[in-house]
């Protein structure tokens, strides 16, 4: 799968839910192509803005879309990575800003 | 161990400014690649735009991506980074004292600015 089927495919999925890729291409399709990259890391896509451990039961919470994104998109409009905003995001009257680290550091096993 | 670190740590910019540069108040040449401190994640697109932006700036700096280290490598960098920033997030940018966590242009720009 290419990075433009992806986007199709997810667009179709997660839109009706109220998730938009962010408008800005720059931000969202290098952020599909790290997501496939993760796919071919660990066999399925981890947030690609956070540290995998490379093993899908401990990283379950940050496979894209991962369990943090429905609060930071409604508190911040964004999701940690900004591929997924909200419509408000998109049509600029969200103040955009740095999403804060929402997972728990302990989630990092090392 | 410090020749495996370095192996590590790749080098990156040739302290040339971007002709559209944003005007700086710092000195850049006051910067030396032993300054600032990047460890990203290489799939990060905020560790991706602030590294671009480190190097609009035209600082030197090492950059890494703690994702592509294994084993030992690898505990020893995300410990590392906890003592800077305990939620081990990237981008954690360490420009001499200070700690920059996340792509800040402001906090980024202050940091330079300070001796």
């Amino acid at each position: 799968m290419d990075v433009n089927q992806l986007y199709e495919m997810l667009k179709k999925v997660q839109e009706p839910k109220g998730y938009h890729f962010n408008a800005d291409k720059d931000m969202t399709m290098p952020l599909l192509e790290s997501l496939l990259t993760n796919k071919e890391r660990f066999g399925y896509m981890a947030c690609p803005c956070r540290l995998a451990n490379g093993d899908y039961e401990a990283d379950k919470d940050i496979i894209c879309p991962c369990v943090y994104r429905e609060e930071d998109v409604k508190e911040y409009g964004a999701c940690y990575c900004a591929l997924y905003v909200s419509k408000e995001f998109n049509e600029g009257s969200v103040e955009k800003q740095v999403v804060p680290e929402r997972r728990p550091p302990e989630k990092i096993l090392f | 161990m410090f020749k495996s670190l370095k192996k590590i740590l790749k080098k990156k910019n040739d302290g040339m400014p971007e002709p559209d540069a944003p005007a700086k108040s710092f000195d850049m040449e006051a910067f030396h690649m032993n300054d600032i401190k990047v460890y990203a994640l290489s799939t990060c697109i905020h560790c991706r735009n602030a590294k671009k932006y480190l190097d609009e700036c035209g600082v030197k700096y090492e950059c890494v991506h703690v994702d592509e280290l294994t084993g030992d490598e690898r505990k020893q960098i995300v410990q590392e980074v906890k003592e800077h920033n305990p939620a081990v997030s990237f981008p954690t940018i360490v420009i001499r004292d200070k700690v920059v966590v996340g792509f800040h242009k402001d906090k980024i720009d202050d940091a330079l600015k300070e001796d």
